[in-house]
């Protein structure tokens, strides 16, 4: 596999509603900040692919609305995932793989306001033995964590803990939507909305765009950026039947650490994609990052745009192994419900 | 008469949404309720779009300036539908046509009526027919569908963009 390199990365603040801003005004702030960054122009851009969901704002095509904010005359290569743009990033790294690439823009959007989103998220579950059920995504995530409080790999305590500590972190993100913690008090006596989980253990309802340029090593030595490698991505899936499902464990996760050989790696930092409060407890006893700095921008819980709050992990670990004397960083992505699928990418410095 | 076995149900779904048409296209809206067209023109290569989105796909720019256009234009491309949509109140045969107007480089889908289907042709020219004013509101339906205004034929090589690269 080619060496691949993150050149630029660009967020917008996190609104809980960004108001009367249709997807072009959303995605060409980001778009113009990676290219500032870089010097370059989408002329540049070998392969452009982006991951949204029509269904969020409820725009039928809103994804190729939204390639009116990119230029795209003289015409451009160009694809989109209906998924988060953490997959985008994925494809177009098989594409600089397969050879006719050299860069790729990446960018992610999505408006959680318009709508429902717990009914939405509810859609995309399977069609035939799940969506008819309208199970909402917090009853999902809920699941899991009952099935983990009951085997005792986490516990109430750590789940407040990872809040206080997320949006502790998140009081120095500029583009963080919440990082106020409830107190102990508050947080006990605070309704729930599926049992065990309160508001303050899901990440807020979210409005945003990111962006990102990646590249081959020869396109990023004639730049002069600082540039951090992507040493290897996998990625893995579980069934769509939660009910084959063990829920105490992520067998995925487990598969991914082992062939990113994690045991032997010291990770400095790590983006978790975590969007509930146990979920950080949960991933960070199973991936073995007792001793690394876990979602230093304050997670999704601090803010969550949905199609590209993955592709933030990847962006906010770049920015740190760029910014800061460390070498080896963690990036997870995740889609489908109770981490169905994931991704992890390793992430290296270059000096 | 024995009961109707049934080997499937309808479960209908639906989906609520507060939708916004984006800051660009509010503005073109809220001047549509006044009787008014207005595009926007692109700050570097000075094409003109109507409806706005917000950019110049050609550049890659946001676009700003406001251009207030006649609502007259030309046929850049049209169809004939024969087949009812269902809930569709226009009955068939219609035209439904890309609509040109003078000072725009995109067109827009819209309807010509008060037409024989067989003088219809790209490059006619077309004039706006309005509702009462008393029913507009913030929607291109303020326009109930377009009409031949009669003259020469636009050269549909007019349509290609001659503005600065």
């Amino acid at each position: 596999m080619k060496d691949i390199y993150i050149i630029a990365y660009a967020q917008n603040p996190i609104l809980a509603d960004a108001k009367a801003a249709n997807e072009v005004e959303l995605i060409m702030p980001v778009v113009h900040e990676v290219f500032r960054q870089t010097g370059l122009s989408q002329k540049d851009i070998d392969f452009t692919c982006s991951g949204s969901c029509d269904y969020l704002q409820g725009a039928a095509f809103a994804f190729v609305e939204g390639l009116s904010a990119i230029q795209t005359n003289p015409p451009i290569k160009e694809s989109h995932v209906e998924m988060d743009a953490a997959w985008a990033l994925y494809e177009c790294m098989l594409k600089i793989s397969s050879g006719d690439t050299e860069s790729a823009l990446i960018y992610g959007f999505g408006r959680s306001s318009p709508g429902n989103l717990d009914s939405i998220i509810s859609l995309q579950t399977d069609p035939y033995y799940l969506s008819p059920l309208w199970v909402d995504r917090i009853s999902y995530a809920a699941l899991q964590a009952n099935t983990l409080l009951q085997h005792g790999t986490i516990s109430h305590d750590e789940m407040y803990d990872a809040i206080v500590e997320s949006m502790e972190f998140a009081k120095s993100n500029p583009n963080a939507l919440v990082s106020n913690a409830p107190s102990k008090e508050e947080y006990v006596a605070e309704q729930k909305l599926s049992t065990p989980l309160n508001k303050f253990d899901v990440a807020p309802v979210s409005d945003g765009a990111s962006a990102m340029i990646i590249c081959t090593k020869d396109f990023a030595k004639n730049l002069n950026l600082d540039h951090v490698k992507i040493n290897q991505v996998c990625h893995n899936i579980e069934s769509s039947n939660i009910g084959t499902r063990d829920l105490s464990t992520s067998t995925s996760l487990l598969d991914l650490s082992t062939k990113l050989n994690l045991t032997n790696l010291s990770v400095d930092i790590a983006e978790l994609h975590s969007q509930y409060s146990h979920e950080i407890v949960f991933l960070k006893k199973l991936l073995g990052l007792d001793n690394t700095s876990v979602n230093a921008s304050g997670g999704p819980l601090s803010g969550n745009v949905m199609m590209a709050a993955g592709l933030d992990c990847i962006g906010k670990t770049y920015e740190y192994l760029k910014s800061k004397d460390v070498t080896n960083g963690l990036a997870h992505a995740t889609s489908g419900p109770c981490l169905q699928q994931n991704m992890l990418l390793h992430m290296e410095r270059v000096k | 008469m024995s009961e109707e076995k049934k080997d499937h149900f309808i479960s209908p779904i639906s989906l609520d949404y507060n939708y916004t048409a984006g800051a660009a296209t509010t503005r073109f809206l809220k001047k549509v309720s006044e009787g008014k067209i207005v595009g926007q023109k692109c700050p570097k290569c000075t094409a003109v779009y109507v409806p706005p989105r917000g950019s110049c796909p050609r550049c890659g720019v946001a676009t700003e300036e406001e251009v207030e256009l006649v609502d007259k234009g030309s046929v850049e491309s049209f169809t004939i539908v024969h087949i009812p949509i269902p809930g569709n109140p226009i009955v068939p045969p219609y035209v439904c046509a890309m609509i040109r107007l003078e000072g725009a480089n995109i067109s827009f889908l819209h309807l010509i009526q008060e037409i024989d289907l067989k003088d219809i042709r790209i490059g006619m020219r077309v004039e706006a027919v309005w509702k009462d004013k008393s029913e507009w509101d913030t929607t291109l339906e303020n326009i109930k569908w377009f009409k031949p205004s009669g003259g020469d034929d636009i050269d549909p090589s007019e349509y290609r963009f001659k503005g600065p690269e």
